[in-house]
């Protein structure tokens, strides 16, 4: 059955098909057919925004926390501008968006029109596919493509540009149940012949590690990723993207590697025998210098993305494919094996570093330390019995939360990895409430970051989404200031950003929202609590220590166990002790 | 190493774009660059020469199989594969000196498909090798301009490109 109804009408049945029950956007000339269409569509609930970056990092934020595609709408020209930053962090980590931008009507384009801006060549290199529509006809065909494009094979955001004469055209609508893109078939099933191999040689490692990422989260293979570690008894190292999908709590979790990872991880990782990386990317942040990142180890490498294979680092075995089948496949091939674990002493040697080299900082002498500030927010919503969502900023609040958040399932946790955005944890926050209303979601925030989209307050106050922004306030972009200090001679140039300058409890009220500060150790728990429990969103400006660093850390381009923090030119072997040792090499 | 790719795209507005822009993005240098429609209009089939080692290489044919509008890419081997690409050559050729041009166009089984005054243009078809070839011996009598197709090539036999 066809109907003739507008291009716009025609785009907001073919979001409701979809399933589309909420969208962050903003309007403008081009897209007001659309946002009259949507005037009507009492099951799509619109949540406006005050700049459209913000619309695309709640439409990001929407995605990770629940695994549906999050959905923006903008206008044309600066509109459309605004979104790139916000797309582009999308894209580097692999979430799906379908983002409407307004276009200049098809007559004018190429004219410089008025609002006219070229948003599918600017957006080009860092969309998964993007579309210029140019007839109303096309529009219920190009949005089936683009959910379907968004949220297969590996996920990502694509862009529809939609000319305002075509939102004002008419189409005959039908909603097409398939879709016929003969270019774009991902693998989901991994090759047999691999699955054996590496399943060999995970049953004969000695020192296996399995290094899981964003993959798993986006595939939903955190169950089977369980399994194949319990089963094994292999060590898991999550990474920033992967965070959730292991829980932390677990006695197999061993931290996260990398730049800001503790020396136990890290050094796990120098020493392992069969590095087997789930949904990762090998991304230099983890690896440091690519030449000493697991040097020993034969690589075994499951990724959706055939062109993420040996990338970065060669690879002993490839497996192409969803890490949910093919983690499934090599529990099941494992089990076929009769494999046991022989990690016993590889374990052993890892606790022994984690006792030895444990992430830590400083006690509190009158000051606030950060990284507690973050234990106390696992705590409090424990004793409170919320279900916690942590989104971040980007800086040292992003790596203490990474560090000091123990994530015990997946979806919970909401950061900016590959694009490293200041300004996503927080409207990031407001589009994962909007997803998960019953959950207490957490904006861990620095206070440059904060300032780059407080605008947002009015929008998590209008529409009711109480987030509580957590400001880890030290009074300087903390993690330049920190380069700064380690490399530059501590010149503190342009990284100085006074502490009371905003009052964040006055802004927090100014729009309405719930503020409190924390000056001393004692005021923590109350500030925290009291923001918790407040029926609403609410900000608590948290005074930390203004110039504690981020510890340990890798020197960028340094080998992953040289670390500052950590025991200078010091050979992991060396830090081991001899009994554990023989053990292990025996 | 130089590799002649054949990509099969569809044949829609920006997929050019789309494929020359994600490899300058991702640093590559191309060499050479033709395109047109195939047997079947909806498709058009791209042959781009890429000096490269094989492996950024293999990077860049795997974010190329990524792009949704790419069917199918194929690093033809040039020892099974037909090329040629196609030149103009406008020469200096004074009438003392006409018949050496002609000369030459003859023993490379050109064209002259324009006479002027004082110049011949000629037409050649070729592989890269066999257009330098005769690039080099008209340099003698002066080339006034030039212009020059990418190279096109399918494999041979009945094998796809
Ligand atoms: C949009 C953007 N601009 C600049 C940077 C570079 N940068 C990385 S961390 C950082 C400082 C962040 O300061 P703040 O939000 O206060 O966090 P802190 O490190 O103090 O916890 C800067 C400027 C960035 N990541 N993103
Ligand atoms: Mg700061």
């Amino acid at each position: 059955m066809t109907q003739r109804i507008t291009g716009a009408e025609a785009l907001v049945k073919a979001l409701q098909a979809e399933g589309v029950d909420i969208m962050f956007g903003y309007p403008g000339g081009v897209v007001l057919p659309i946002y009259d269409a949507l005037y009507d569509a009492e099951d799509i609930k619109h949540v406006l925004v005050r700049h459209e970056q913000g619309a695309i990092h709640a439409a990001d934020g929407y995605a990770r926390a629940t695994g549906r595609p999050g959905v923006a709408l903008v206008t044309s020209g600066p509109g459309a501008t605004n979104t790139v930053t916000g797309i582009a962090n999308a894209y580097m980590d692999s979430i799906p968006l379908v983002v409407f931008t307004g276009q200049v009507a098809t007559s004018v384009i190429g004219t410089d029109a008025f609002q006219e801006s070229d948003i599918t060549g600017i957006t080009m290199p860092i969309t998964k596919h993007n579309y210029l529509v140019k007839d109303a006809a096309e529009l219920p065909e190009v949005i089936k493509e683009a959910f379907h494009i968004a949220t297969t094979g590996r996920p990502g955001p694509v862009l529809i540009d939609v000319p305002v004469d075509v939102s004002k055209g008419e189409v005959d609508f039908a909603y097409p149940e398939t879709v016929n893109l003969p270019g774009y078939k991902p693998t989901y099933r991994g090759h047999a012949k691999q699955i054996k191999q590496a399943s060999n040689l995970i049953a004969k490692a000695r020192k296996p590690l399995l290094y899981v990422g964003g993959g798993v989260i986006a595939s939903g293979a955190a169950r089977e990723v369980k399994e194949l570690a319990e089963l094994m008894q292999l060590p898991v190292t999550c990474t920033l993207m992967g965070k959730g999908a292991f829980p932390e709590d677990h006695h197999l979790f061993i931290g996260m590697p990398g730049m800001h990872g503790a020396k136990y991880t890290n050094y796990s990782i120098t020493e392992t025998d069969l590095l087997i990386g789930v949904g990762v990317r090998f991304d230099d942040r983890v690896t440091g210098k690519l030449s000493a990142f697991a040097s020993k180890a034969k690589v075994i490498h499951v990724d959706i993305d055939p062109a993420e294979i040996g990338k970065n680092k060669p690879v002993d075995v490839p497996i192409v494919g969803d890490a949910r089948h093919i983690v499934a496949a090599l529990v099941e091939e494992l089990r076929k094996m009769d494999a046991a674990p022989r990690t016993d002493a590889w374990m052993r040697a890892i606790d022994d570093w984690r006792n030895r080299f444990p992430l830590h900082y400083s006690g509190e002498t009158g000051t606030i330390m950060p990284q507690r500030v973050v234990q106390r927010i696992d705590a409090i919503a424990n004793e409170m019995g919320r279900e916690l969502i942590v989104c971040t900023e980007v800086g040292q609040n992003q790596m203490w939360a990474m560090q000091f958040h123990t994530c015990r399932s997946p979806r919970t946790w909401v950061s900016s990895g590959g694009l490293g955005t200041m300004g996503f944890g927080f409207p990031a926050s407001i589009g994962a409430q909007a997803g998960r209303p019953d959950a207490l979601v957490v904006d861990i925030a620095g206070d440059g970051s904060f300032q780059m989209v407080s605008q947002e307050l009015a929008t998590a106050k209008v529409h009711d989404l109480p987030v509580k922004v957590v400001i880890l306030n030290n009074g300087y972009l903390g993690m330049v200031r920190q380069w700064q200090e380690l490399f530059y001679g501590k010149r503190y140039s342009q990284s100085v950003l006074p502490q009371d300058c905003p009052d964040f409890v006055k802004l927090a009220e100014a729009y309405g929202c719930f503020g409190v500060r924390a000056e001393k150790p004692e005021d923590v728990d109350q500030a925290l609590a009291a923001a918790f429990a407040y029926d609403g969103p609410a900000v608590v400006d948290c005074r930390v220590e203004a110039e504690e660093c981020v510890f340990p850390m890798v020197a960028p381009g340094g080998s992953i166990d040289e670390m500052l923090g950590g025991i200078p030119g010091c050979p992991v072997s060396e830090m081991l002790d001899d009994e554990l040792l023989e053990e292990v090499w025996e | 190493m130089q590799h002649t790719l054949s990509v099969l795209v569809e044949n829609k507005p920006g997929v050019l774009t789309r494929v020359t822009a994600l490899f300058s993005r991702r640093g590559f240098n191309i060499d050479s660059l033709a395109v047109g429609v195939t047997e079947d209009p909806t498709l058009s089939r791209i042959t781009m020469v890429v000096s490269a080692a094989d492996v950024p290489l293999e990077q860049i044919t795997k974010q190329l199989h990524k792009l949704v509008n790419v069917l199918k890419i194929n690093d033809l081997d040039p020892a099974e594969m037909v090329d040629r690409e196609l030149v103009l050559f406008k020469v200096n050729a004074p009438p003392d000196r006409r018949h050496e041009v002609i000369e030459v166009t003859n023993v490379f089984r050109a064209k002259i498909i324009d006479v002027g005054k004082n110049s011949l243009t000629i037409e050649a078809t070729g592989t890269s090798e066999k257009l330098a070839a005769m690039e080099d011996l008209l340099r003698a009598y002066g080339i006034k301009e030039m212009a020059r197709t990418g190279r096109i090539a399918l494999a041979r036999g009945s094998r796809e490109s």
